[in-house]
């Protein structure tokens, strides 16, 4: 493996800027890796290296983008059939943020249909292999974007996280995801899965890229209502210590349900954290034992809104039996849907129903403002909560797609933070029978700064090695 | 049963497009009959991945309205997703307000205002084949240059009482709406859209009947000829022991029948839910106060106005305040007149002898006609200088061409005969129509026609009517 792929996104844009490495070279170097892919990360590749200004802060570090993101004129499919070989007309704003600042788009990575699900089966376009072990899933619903980054294919990718589905997958393949603030980024070219939860970030290698991408996206944008853009700066995070931080342990997320190996490590990480200086205490979050219920109600019932537009009127893929107004939708939706996706939206079709609207979505609305204030009243006591990102490792190919409940369980630690729309990160805690386990870090809303700082200190004295990913 | 009567009770429920430069929730701008889809951008189209960003102009104008009709602005309202499946509605559903709408409880004339609220047109369907129509159609084409077009939606109490109220109340409110100026209100081009709610109790029963829906009548003989049918439909069916069924109903202004396009069992489940796309409105005191002080004198206040204060009839006060243009005039030449004009005179002279003028719909400031003049003419008229059907006379020529009054009656010769010229003219005519003279003083009073005409020919119109039928009577 060439050494320049062995350098950090910050570390490469860092030589390009110096002149000591050339876009061009760098751009190179991470094509021929992609188009070597034997995970299934890359949906797409671009060919061409683009023109990128020798001063641009992110020095032409390419980007694996996430298939849901909309890029002008390059096939942007959501991995489903039903947009196979759509090629929008506009990108994204947050792809246009980091191109403009120097980080140019390399491929479109593999993900779960319409970003529902916890491993990449759903995939209209194949499953993604983990890099740690091909025969295991390597999470979702970024999951192409994960394991593009732990194998060394790309620098670093974007993703998109709704209940976890960036940092699940980061905690699966052993890599850096972080789930910003929800409105520090724009929506605008995300393609929406649940609006109101859907969050553009970072899938990196370590905790200084996360925190340099991020820089880059942040913004309020007037294309997107929801955006309010980042208060503050985001800082490259310099911490060794942990002095005077308050860490938060809730037993809610942190008792039964753990495999023996990630509560292994996240003991471990518990003792690290006092040995940098920080302090534990037990917070309660009283009412996350319902994210789940909650989150799959609210999910699929703005799912099945946003999906109702992909009815082969206009774009994407039509039925070629099209006798009645009513078989052209019903034939398209049922030849362009995966089974998740259509699961989704006869959940939430029927969530808000009449009759059942109150009972469903009204009650789901409702635990989720009590979610939210759980986390207000944690944070009073404390200035970050920890827990394992995800129950389990990467699990096997196969082995959940026939279960739901247990595929939704994946995304039980990670959900919570996406209903109260709080900042949360995934850094690698260590290794549980040779695969990764992550460690959760989340905020307050806006304070990403805070969470990568303690973040970058745990991190260091972690020292994870992730080279058994890179092949 | 058979001496029960019914009394109709109807609700409106009113679709504006309002008249802002772009539409609800992207930059296009409005479209006035472009070539089919130049009026789209990803956003209007329901692209994947793209977002809705209120018009504020949209709020300003329904912030406007709500004010008009009396309404209590909500302090936050928010926006649904109404979800059916159309070719028309690119995203799959439209964006509205559910239950807390721009603004509530309001009136207007007689009738009380239920909500106004926003929310985005829908796009247009063009059925490609021989009749035009859905039915037998090869194919639809969408055009979706409408789609997006900011809407407001009123809706009435059910206090209109019969089908000649409602098309009466809806003139008040498109008027209103005009002099807003924030839609071109036209109901044949669909601007305005009016759907109505009709349902009929026993006289005197507190409770209402069954209702149902008829859609999207164009015009106001339509409305008032569907209110009307429907009335009679629901009215036979209860008098044969029947019951109304709640449905969806159509109209066809052609046969004059009418259909059902859906029952209550076949009503959409709309299964709205709010918004996420988008945050509340949230008007701050400053918007209040710029759409507040953006409302000008509307009709109800200014019939009110001139019949309290111009000591007009309440009919002439209300064509006054109705014909915003036609006001507009008669109140400049009020103002020319100065404190010696005629109140009385100068309306009667702009809606009788003006508007016969300029004929159906004529604007007065389009012709040659101003304000000053006409108070002039009028002066002459009431001052006797001039007869009234000469005056007419000068009226047709100001009109077509302009000038001064006084002018015009000195050089066509049109001044009003003096008293002795005119009894000399009494006494000849009187001379010649010997025969009329006796039939009258034999009791025949129309026979004095007869002569009062033989007087005018010889006048050429300049002699006043009333003093030629005094000067007659004297001589009888």
């Amino acid at each position: 493996m060439s050494e320049i792929v062995e350098l950090t996104a910050a570390a490469a844009a860092e030589r390009v800027r110096a002149g000591e490495l050339s876009p061009g070279e760098l751009w190179e170097a991470y094509r021929e890796r992609a188009a070597a892919d034997s995970l299934n990360a890359f949906l797409w590749l671009a060919d061409d290296a683009p023109d990128v200004a020798a001063d641009a802060p992110l020095g032409g570090v390419p980007l694996g983008v996430k298939d849901l993101f909309c890029t002008e004129g390059v096939p942007s499919a959501a991995a489903s059939k039903i947009l196979e070989g759509y090629r929008p007309p506009y990108t994204a704003t947050a792809i246009e943020l980091l191109a403009r600042a120097g980080a140019p788009m390399l491929g479109k990575t593999n993900m779960d249909e319409f970003a529902m699900g916890s491993s990449n089966e759903n995939s209209a376009f194949g499953a993604v292999r983990n890099p740690w072990d091909a025969s295991r899933v390597p999470g979702g619903s970024s999951g192409g974007s994960a394991a593009a980054v732990a194998a060394g294919l790309a620098p670093w990718a974007i993703g998109t996280d709704t209940g976890g589905s960036i940092r699940q997958p980061a905690s699966l393949c052993g890599i850096v995801g972080l789930k910003p603030t929800y409105g520090s980024i724009s929506r605008y070219g995300m393609i929406a899965f649940a609006s109101s939860l859907d969050q553009a970030g970072p899938l990196t290698r370590d905790v200084t890229d996360a925190a340099l991408m991020l820089r880059h996206m942040v913004g309020r944008d007037e294309c997107d209502s929801t955006s309010t853009g980042h208060p503050e700066e985001i800082a490259l995070p310099s911490a060794e210590r942990l002095d005077g931080i308050r860490f938060g342990v809730p037993p809610e997320l942190t008792g039964e349900g753990l495999e023996p190996g990630v509560r292994e490590v996240f003991e471990t990480t518990l003792k690290r954290i006092e040995e940098l200086g920080g302090t534990l205490q037990e917070v309660a979050l009283p009412h996350s034992g319902h994210a789940i219920s909650a989150y799959y109600v609210i999910a699929p019932a703005e799912a099945s809104a946003n999906l109702a537009r992909f009815d082969g009127v206009r774009y994407g893929r039509r039925t070629e039996r099209t006798e009645t107004l009513l078989s052209l939708y019903e034939q398209t939706r049922e030849e362009g849907f995966g089974p998740e996706v259509k699961r989704r939206i006869m959940l939430g079709t029927y969530a808000l129903s009449s009759g059942y609207y109150d009972a469903y979505y009204g009650s789901a609305q409702r635990v989720r403002t009590k979610i939210a204030e759980d986390f207000r009243n944690a944070f009073d006591a404390v200035d970050l909560i920890v827990t394992p990102t995800s129950p389990s490792v990467a699990f096997g190919i196969g082995e959940r797609v026939d279960d739901p409940w247990a595929m939704y369980l994946s995304d039980v630690l990670t959900v919570p933070m996406s209903l109260a729309g709080i900042p949360a990160i995934s850094i690698p805690g260590g290794l549980s029978e040779g695969l990764p386990v992550g460690i959760q870090l989340a905020g307050p809303a806006f304070s990403e700064n805070r969470i990568l700082d303690a973040a970058h200190a745990l991190e260091l004295a972690t020292g994870f090695d992730r080279s058994a990913a890179r092949g | 049963m058979a001496d029960v009567t019914y009394e109709p009770v109807i609700g409106l429920e009113i679709h504006v497009q309002l008249k802002t430069r772009t539409k609800m929730f992207c930059g296009c701008e409005l479209s006035f009959g472009e070539e089919p889809n130049t009026r789209t951008c990803p956003v209007c189209l329901g692209l994947p991945g793209t977002l809705p960003v209120v018009n504020a102009e949209a709020i300003h104008f329904g912030l406007m309205i709500g004010m008009a009709l009396g309404c209590e602005p909500a302090p936050r309202s928010i926006f649904h997703r109404k979800n059916y499946f159309y070719p028309d509605l690119p995203k799959g559903y439209q964006v509205s307000q559910y239950d807390i709408p721009l603004a509530r409880d309001g009136k207007l004339g007689d009738v009380r205002i239920h909500r106004v609220h926003l929310e985005e047109d829908a796009a247009k369907l063009v059925h490609v084949g021989a009749s035009g129509r859905i039915h037998s159609a090869e194919a639809s084409a969408v055009d979706f240059n409408r789609g997006g077009t900011p809407l407001v939606e009123i809706v009435s109490e059910p206090d209109i009482r019969s089908a000649a109220e409602a098309a009466e109340w809806l003139r008040l409110l498109r008027v209103t709406l005009r002099q807003l100026g924030v839609s071109d209100v036209n109901m044949e081009e669909g601007s305005l859209r009016c759907d109505a709610n009709v349902s009929l109790r026993p006289r005197g029963e507190a409770t209402l009947g069954v209702k149902t829906e008829l859609k999207n009548m164009n015009s106001f003989r339509f409305i008032e000829r569907g209110v009307d049918a429907e009335i009679a439909r629901q009215e036979a069916i209860l008098r044969d022991g029947g019951t109304i069924e709640q449905e969806t109903l159509h109209y066809d202004v052609r046969s004059g029948a009418i259909s059902s396009l859906r029952s209550k069992e076949e009503a959409h489940d709309y299964r709205y839910f709010p918004e996420p796309d988008l945050v509340p409105i949230v008007p701050t005191e400053a918007m209040l106060e710029r759409a507040r002080s953006a409302i000008p004198e509307l009709p109800a206040a200014r019939a009110e106005r001139l019949e309290r204060e111009h000591g007009l009839s309440a009919d002439q006060a209300k064509l006054l305040a109705f014909r915003t243009e036609v006001g507009d005039f008669y109140e400049q030449a009020v103002a020319a007149a100065g404190e010696a004009g005629d109140l009385r005179a100068l309306a009667n002279w702009t809606t009788n002898e003006l508007l016969t003028e300029l004929g159906d719909g004529g604007d007065p400031a389009g012709s040659k006609l101003t304000p000053d003049a006409f108070a002039q003419l009028v002066a002459m008229v009431v001052a006797k200088e001039v007869a009234q059907s000469a005056a007419k006379e000068v009226l047709a020529t100001l009109v077509a061409e302009g000038g001064d009054p006084a002018a015009i009656v000195e050089s066509a010769g049109l001044g009003r005969t003096d008293d002795s010229e005119l009894a000399a003219i009494v006494d000849r005519a009187m001379a010649e129509q010997a025969d009329a003279v006796e039939k009258v003083r034999a009791g025949n009073d129309k026979a004095v026609g007869a002569i009062v005409g033989a007087i005018m020919r010889e006048t050429k119109g300049r002699a006043d009517g009333g003093e030629v039928q005094r000067l007659i009577r004297e001589r009888l």
